[in-house]
């Protein structure tokens, strides 16, 4: 196959599968997520398990060790039939606390210890490394098989060249995949979508070739099973320790590697998707395997001897002259090694940025309030993640000499992953489980690992001297690195995985038996333990009143983006019955928020958030009791009393909330009045007195047209303050006629800001706008709108009180509603004040300064009300800033 | 002689109305549109008359007359208090914080004509 075509293949299934994702996420978006959400696509997604190692090591590994290939398809099948209840567990905690990797998994259940965050993070990326570079290895490798030189005459770079093509292009297909939303919860469906398509692809190839093999290679499979008899391969030569060992490493590999985590728990949609996983993903992982050996049988029979069999799935086709399904074979192997990737780098990448980089960053900033975009550097921080992951995993292949066989390289990745069991295991099983036991398990266990196997897998001399291997180092003969205490006899990779579980264990049950866990802890070890437990009382943690709701708002602004956190906080002030979008800072709705942003930046970055925003660092005498207190029936009791005494504050304080705006309703009355009359009497007074100079005659002719010009001007002020109390009141009424059309928004605003521009004070007023979202046609009355926005400019050039007052006019369109937002950067509403701006004549404290009676911003709500609209006021935003929403298409007079 | 008389008051319009109906009248009217520095406006002329809005940026005509009246150089001037407002209430505060005279907007020119010779003749 010509090198060209091989590549522009390759991109032109990159570019479908890009299309089915980006058809996946549009779907989602729009809320029809449908078979998005089944359990066939969760199974398929969960075949990432399978990467190019298994697609192409399995046979290698088959013809290398003949049966011994089956441990890394039984240990996952064993885990899922016979412990998918571990499985469960982990998904329903996982869903609770908005888990978002593997390491805010552990970090949360030990006290939302960052330590934790870090030290699995670290394990992760560095047992990645010789995984990462496999995938890189066997592209590669299936590359250079594969490619001829062109007709032309260009020959296909080098292996090496090969590589790094091949880890940049994963780098930035990743990135373009995985980084486009922040929220890591609401999960990748366009991702998992691809995936599933993969997996299907990697299906039919690897069977495709299978099927060749045994119909049209051999006689069928009568005669395909006599040469497998008479195959070495078959030879039943099993070694007990070495299987046992492997069926472990291989079991706990599928709960403990990032990508299986990522794609098992965090974007698990429905526990129940588990019930079906467990029985259909060991099937897909039998279909995987049917025709391993066949392959291998085959390839050893057939190819002359010396060929690699990593490559026997590729090779075979293309000795028998089969371009085609050589070809489809290709990119089952491409499809195995993209996956893994992606899903792999995704799901370290949310580690790097939650557990090592915002930790720092939050630590490092300046002031205690969160400042910039928390977003922005969010996504950069995984964006940059994931080229440093596939960096590493580059850099290992080409340490490693990219020479070892496929399936030793994964082992190694296998049995560093497995590390995590322990700590997890036991932090979802035993409440005793500590922190500190959990972070010197880990550790000793990493340690170990990298000493016995990961450090001797780049060679003797290239990180530990040869004579360390033979004599120990210092000449510490008990300390070499293949026979640790003298045992000397084991596989190495035996050994390895032997030490590094006991003494990882060892290390962990010393830890927590002779720590006892902080509160934090605790509570967290009850929440993970008892999952399944559904009285656990009240969530507890957070104080009532001690956080400002307008930081709270703030804060998660920066952190969810303006949108989603106004909707989530009115929600939440609606839920309480309150309006606006500020919320009582109610311990339950502290525990939400925290959660929800825990989905964003991890659970223990949200807790050091929240805490500094809640002026404390550790947890009260009042936590720790609660906690403390084993029994169940006490903390339910005291929950409904709980709710029962909070449900008595709210409606007190609806009741006081509403005298309040009551009493104030009526000293705006009051006020209105004695304004009304004021407003009236003052034009009326000129009038009188100059209609009565001019009857009394004896003027200079000058002086009567100047008199006669005021009683007009005063006439018509008269009759702008009556205008305006009609329409008011005709607006009330519902009895207004609206003149509905098609208008573009953008002339609508230009409209309004060349009417507003004569209000006084005249002064240099820059206005921000966005040409291109203004371009939209409403249907609506474009006079009645012009008039809104034509009242909110004049207000903030009046009231704006920025030495360089400045208005930003900012659109959206949304579903069938459009919204306008005013921003100015002046000093904004006191929030006392907020509440009062819409109602008739609430002009605030200054009387002089206003030019009208104060029935600007109740006309603009009344006709806002009649356009089928709303018109808000937004807080924490700087200025004063007003939120007009409009339908798009208005078809007759709402309501 | 003529009386000279200080007239404080916001509104241009009646501001001027005012200045032209008393000046026709033979007084001798000064204006100034804001209450700040309405004290001193007076202790300085010592005028026969003080007209002052009760509704003024800055300081409000109502305290403008009780601090004239507790100061002892301008606790007899006469004050006469304008309002638009109208209500007893105002009136009220006004008489109680010593007012020699109270109108409410809008006037006849021949009240205002009246109401000014009586309180600058005595």
């Amino acid at each position: 196959m010509p090198f060209n075509i091989l590549v522009l293949s390759c991109l032109a299934y990159v570019i479908f599968l890009f299309g089915v994702a980006w058809a996946a996420e549009r779907r989602a978006d729009r809320g029809r997520l449908g078979w998005l959400q089944s359990p066939l696509i969760y199974t398929l997604s969960l075949s990432i398990y399978c990467t190019a190692w298994t697609f192409y090591g399995a046979v290698g590994y088959a013809a290398r060790s003949g049966l011994e290939f089956l441990t890394i398809y039984l240990g996952p099948t064993i885990v899922f039939i016979g412990w998918w209840w571990i499985l469960r567990k982990l998904v329903r905690i996982g869903r609770q606390q908005r888990v978002t990797s593997i390491a805010d998994l552990i970090s949360s259940r030990f006290g939302k210890s960052n330590l934790l965050g870090v030290i699995v993070t670290v394990i992760a990326v560095v047992a990645a490394t010789p995984y990462i570079a496999l995938q890189l290895q066997s592209v590669t490798l299936s590359f250079s098989v594969f490619a001829s030189p062109t007709d032309d005459g260009f020959s296909p770079p080098g292996t090496e060249a090969t590589a790094v093509w091949v880890a940049g292009g994963l780098a930035l297909f990743t990135i373009l995949f995985g980084t486009r939303n922040l929220d890591a919860k609401e999960q990748h469906h366009g991702i998992v979508t691809a995936i599933a398509v993969e997996a299907v692809v990697k299906l039919i190839a690897l069977i495709a070739v299978g099927v060749f093999v045994v119909w049209f290679m051999a006689d069928g499979p009568a005669d395909m099973i006599a040469r497998i008899d008479a195959s070495e391969i078959a030879d039943w030569n099993l070694q007990p320790g070495r299987w046992a060992g492997l069926l472990f490493a291989a079991g706990a590999a599928v709960i403990c590697l990032p990508r299986m985590f990522q794609v098992m728990v965090v974007e698990n949609a429905d526990e129940r998707h588990l019930a079906t996983a467990s029985w259909a993903f060991p099937l897909y992982l039998f279909a995987m395997s049917l025709f391993i050996v066949p392959i291998a049988v085959m390839g050893l029979e057939r190819l002359p001897a010396g060929a690699n069999p990593d490559m026997f799935v590729l090779t075979l086709p293309l000795a028998e002259g089969q371009g085609a399904l050589a070809m489809l074979a290709f990119l089952g192997g491409f499809s195995s090694a993209t996956s893994m990737v992606i899903v792999e780098s995704i799901a370290l990448a949310t580690m790097v940025s939650n557990h090592i980089v915002m930790p720092v960053w939050l630590r490092l900033r300046p002031s205690r309030a969160v400042s910039g975009d928390v977003r922005r550097l969010v996504l950069l921080s995984r964006r940059i993640s994931i080229g440093v992951v596939l960096g590493l995993g580059y850099a290992y292949y080409r340490m490693s000499g990219g020479s070892t066989a496929l399936a030793a390289i994964g082992l190694i990745a296998f049995v560093g992953v497995a590390q995590f069991l322990p700590a997890m295991v036991f932090g979802i099983f035993w409440r005793g489980a500590t922190r500190i036991g959990a972070a010197l398990g880990m550790t000793v266990g990493f340690v170990v690992w990298a000493y016995t196997l990961f450090l001797p897998s780049f060679g003797a001399d290239a990180v530990i001297p040869a004579m360390v291997f033979i004599d120990g180092p210092w000449g510490i003969g008990w300390l070499r690195p293949r026979a640790l205490f003298g045992v000397s006899t084991m596989d190495p990779l035996l050994h390895a995985l032997f030490w590094s579980m006991f003494l990882n264990t060892a290390a962990f049950l010393t830890g927590s038996l002779l720590t006892f866990p902080g509160p934090v802890e605790r509570m967290q070890g009850a929440a993970f333990v008892r999952v399944f437990d559904t009285t656990t009382g009240s969530p507890r943690g957070w104080q009532r009143g001690l956080a400002e709701p307008e930081d709270l708002l703030v804060m998660s602004q920066r952190i969810m983006g303006d949108e989603d956190a106004l909707v989530f906080f009115e929600a939440e002030a609606k839920g309480q019955g309150k309006a606006g979008y500020l919320p009582d800072p109610t311990p339950e709705f502290m525990a939400r928020l925290e959660r929800r942003l825990a989905g964003s930046v991890g659970a223990a970055t949200a807790h050091a958030m929240m805490s500094q925003l809640a002026g404390r660092a550790t947890v009260t005498v009042e936590d720790l009791m609660a906690v403390a207190s084993e029994s169940a029936q006490i903390m339910e009791y005291s929950a409904r009393l709980e709710s029962q005494q909070e449900e008595v504050t709210r409606t007190a304080r609806a009741l006081r909330e509403a005298n309040e705006k009551l009493m104030q309703l009526s000293i705006q009355k009051d006020a209105f009045l004695s304004q009304i009359s004021h407003e009236l009497r003052t034009p009326m007074t000129s009038i009188r007195a100059f209609s009565e100079i001019l009857t009394e005659g004896d003027l200079p002719p000058e002086l009567v047209a100047n008199y006669g010009r005021i009683i007009h001007d005063e006439a018509k002020r008269l009759t702008r303050l009556l205008d305006d109390l009609l329409d008011l009141s005709v607006l009330e009424n519902g009895t207004v006629q609206l003149n509905l059309g098609l208008s573009n928004l953008s002339q609508m605003i230009d409209r309004a800001l060349a009417s507003a521009s004569h209000t006084k004070p005249e002064r240099s007023f820059i206005i921000h706008r966005d040409l291109p979202m203004e371009n939209i046609f409403i249907r609506t009355d474009a006079d009645r709108l012009v008039q809104v926005f034509i009242n909110l400019i004049s207000n903030a050039r009046k009231y704006c009180d920025a030495a360089s007052p400045e208005l930003r006019i900012s659109v959206r369109q949304k579903g069938g509603r459009v919204t306008v937002d005013f921003v100015d950067n002046g000093s904004g509403i006191a929030k006392d004040s907020q509440a009062l701006i819409f109602e008739k004549f609430a002009r605030l404290t200054d009387q002089t300064r206003a030019g009208g009676a104060g029935l600007g911003l109740a006309i603009c709500r009344e006709v806002m009300a009649n356009l089928g609209g709303t018109i808000t006021y937004l807080p924490g935003q700087g200025g004063a800033a007003f939120r007009v929403a409009v339908p798009l298409r208005l078809e007759r007079k709402a309501g | 002689m003529t009386a000279r008389v200080l007239l404080i008051e916001d509104e241009p319009n009646i501001s001027e109305a005012i200045r032209f109906i008393l000046s026709r009248d033979g007084c001798d009217v000064t204006a100034l549109a804001d209450g700040t520095g309405a004290l001193d406006a007076v202790r300085a002329a010592m005028p026969d008359l003080v007209i002052l809005d009760l509704m003024l940026p800055g300081l409000s005509g109502l305290e403008i007359l009780i601090q004239l009246r507790a100061d002892p150089t301008t606790q007899s001037l006469p004050v006469m208090m304008l309002t638009a407002k109208g209500q007893g209430r105002d009136r009220e505060a006004a008489e109680r914080a010593g007012a020699s005279h109270f109108m409410t907007k809008p006037f006849s020119n021949d009240d205002m004509r009246a109401a000014v010779r009586a309180l600058t003749q005595g």
